[in-house]
């Protein structure tokens, strides 16, 4: 045992002297960054093409292109989600035609109206260009499988949504509720629901995204619904009828949020 | 007697010791000392699933993008240098039909065919559940890599790592991810119980794990987190991530879309460079960081190192 002892001992001294050998031999082949080039390219027409690659991709573009290129509606301009402080063309169009598509659907079912509709600025993924409007426009701008829910909200909790507005200072598409701010202190002086003031303690239903009604990007608001109803519609069904309903893209630029 | 050992012991060391020193400098006199190693990293952020070039009339990006063109990209690139990673920083997923149709099979394929190296996840990539990326996951002959996303409790527990060590001609390059916190932008049933660590601790403990015990040449932070906020500066981004952290050499950023004129450069808890790079989104751009290397210590001298951008 004593015999094994000293064995191990002198075992460990090998081991660590070894570990030093091995640390020096290491530090000589480091090697050190002296200097680091850094650019970016864009990737154009210029750029060539791998054949085999696009070649790849072609029977699954055949199969989605046959669904998405009929022609639905058309733009006379393109609608862009940067071009705005407090609303944008394309945030109108989609609150408004949210409420246009969706208030039938909420009144054959529940025997109430749409007050007011908020959808997310980011939620936005595309513009809506000039020209022909396809199904593809409405998968471009609306790619997520996001459905529309009607929430019952309280009026406190409307006065919440208008703060929640001005402190993420974006142009959230917004229909039915009108801000008007104080363009020195930015708050809110006054809220009115379709032309009446807001009521504090009054019922007012409200269309959103289920994921908005979830809490998302920060809505917390939403967590305080009396009641709301899945529409079982997708946001993106609904812009595909509504693009099939119009003839001509209109180009809705009244402001929701009114600086005073 | 345990005194005796260790003079014995430092004896021993000493000497061996002194026989490295030795043998090294015999070396370093038959090695080429001005041999410079060359490591190219590529990378992309926030395709979002855009496969196809943009339409010649399309009133952003006309004719910009395209997997194929970017293939091809990146092949020249192949061939004119020895040792190229092809990263990206996430948000793989969503943006065109082909991830609505198809739910990410195609650009994981494509990315294979492209040869990525590495990966992390994107919020996006949540989109049709933990459950629907890993689905995916067979079709993807790459990995991924999230350290502050705690996935014990998932699908893609053991799957998805917190870090990567890739040699390349010699050079030991550590890549770890890190992702935006999930709670108010994914909904909790497609991201399930997956965890939100705090990315600076994380980061602290990965530059640890990678920079200290690794001894890494080089160490990536693949960055979910967007580049900055400016209505939220205290929000964790990429910036104030170089800034709270040591030891990372380059932040390959996403999230945010941000289109940079050139890499950013920032000053770590060290005082030193730290690059920031992210390249927009959709495929438009690429992004190329070369990192030379030699054995010239130009820190230890004072001299530095030089960053071109």
């Amino acid at each position: 045992m004593v015999k094994l002892r000293k064995y191990n001992r002198f075992f460990i001294q090998i081991i660590a002297a070894f570990s030093v050998f091995l640390l020096v031999s290491c530090v000589g082949n480091k090697y050190y960054n002296s200097k680091i080039e850094g650019k970016q390219i864009g990737i154009t027409g210029q750029s060539g093409e791998v054949k085999s690659i696009d070649a790849f991709v072609a029977p699954y573009r055949e199969h989605i292109n046959k669904d998405l290129d009929n022609i639905l509606a058309y733009s006379p301009e393109t609608l862009d989600k940067s071009k705005g402080e407090w609303q944008t063309s394309i945030g109108n169009l989609m609150a408004d035609m949210t409420v246009e598509m969706g208030n039938p659907v909420f009144l054959s079912r529940e025997k109430k109206n749409i007050d007011i509709c908020i959808l997310n600025h980011g939620g936005i993924r595309s513009i809506l260009p000039k020209g022909n409007v396809t199904t593809r426009t409405a998968f471009e701008i609306m790619p997520f499988e996001n459905s529309l829910i009607v929430v019952e909200l309280k009026g406190t909790e409307i006065r919440e949504m208008a703060n929640y507005i001005l402190k993420e200072k974006k142009p959230h598409p917004l229909n039915g509720l009108q801000i008007i701010i104080d363009k020195n202190t930015l708050t809110v002086k006054s809220l009115s629901v379709n032309g009446k003031p807001l009521e504090d303690s009054k019922s007012y239903y409200v269309a959103t995204s289920d994921y908005l009604s979830n809490g998302g990007d920060n809505m917390v608001f939403f967590r305080k619904a009396v009641a709301s109803y899945d529409m079982n519609y997708k946001l993106r069904n609904l812009m595909i009828d509504y693009f099939k309903k119009v003839d001509t893209i209109p180009v809705i630029i009244n402001q929701r949020i009114i600086l005073e | 007697m345990k005194r005796r050992d260790f003079l014995k012991n430092t004896a021993a060391s000493s000497a061996l010791l002194t026989l490295g020193g030795l043998s090294l400098s015999s070396f370093d006199n038959l090695e080429d000392t001005t041999e410079v190693k060359k490591i190219t990293i590529l990378h992309t952020n926030d395709v979002h699933s855009h496969i196809d070039p943009f339409p010649a009339d399309h009133p952003k990006n006309p004719n910009m993008g395209g997997v194929a063109r970017r293939a091809a990209l990146v092949e020249q690139i192949r061939k004119e240098e020895k040792n190229v990673l092809l990263l990206d920083a996430g948000d793989i997923f969503q943006g065109t039909p082909y991830f609505n149709y198809y739910g990410g099979e195609l650009e994981f394929k494509l990315m294979s065919m492209l040869q990525y190296d590495l990966a992390t996840m994107g919020n996006h990539d949540f989109d049709n559940g933990i459950e629907g990326f890993y689905a995916q996951l067979p079709h993807a002959e790459f990995d991924f890599v999230s350290a502050n996303y705690d996935f014990k409790n998932t699908i893609l527990d053991g799957i998805v790592k917190p870090y990567k060590i890739i040699r390349k001609d010699g050079i030991k390059i550590g890549i770890f991810g890190l992702g935006v916190e999930l709670q108010g932008l994914v909904s909790p049933q497609l991201y399930k119980e997956t965890v939100y660590n705090n990315p600076v601790e994380v980061a602290q403990e990965m530059t640890r794990i990678l920079k200290q015990e690794n001894k890494c040449d080089l160490v990536i932070c693949l960055s979910h987190l967007g580049f900055k906020y400016s209505n939220d500066p205290e929000k964790i981004c990429d910036v104030n991530l170089a800034k709270k952290t040591k030891d990372i050499d380059l932040i390959i950023g996403g999230h945010t879309h941000t289109f940079l004129d050139k890499p950013v450069i920032e000053k770590n808890s060290d005082g030193k460079e730290v690059l920031i790079n992210q390249v927009g989104c959709y495929g438009i751009n690429l992004g190329r960081i070369d990192f030379y290397f030699d054995k010239k210590n130009k820190a230890a001298s004072g001299n530095g190192r030089s960053i071109m951008v």
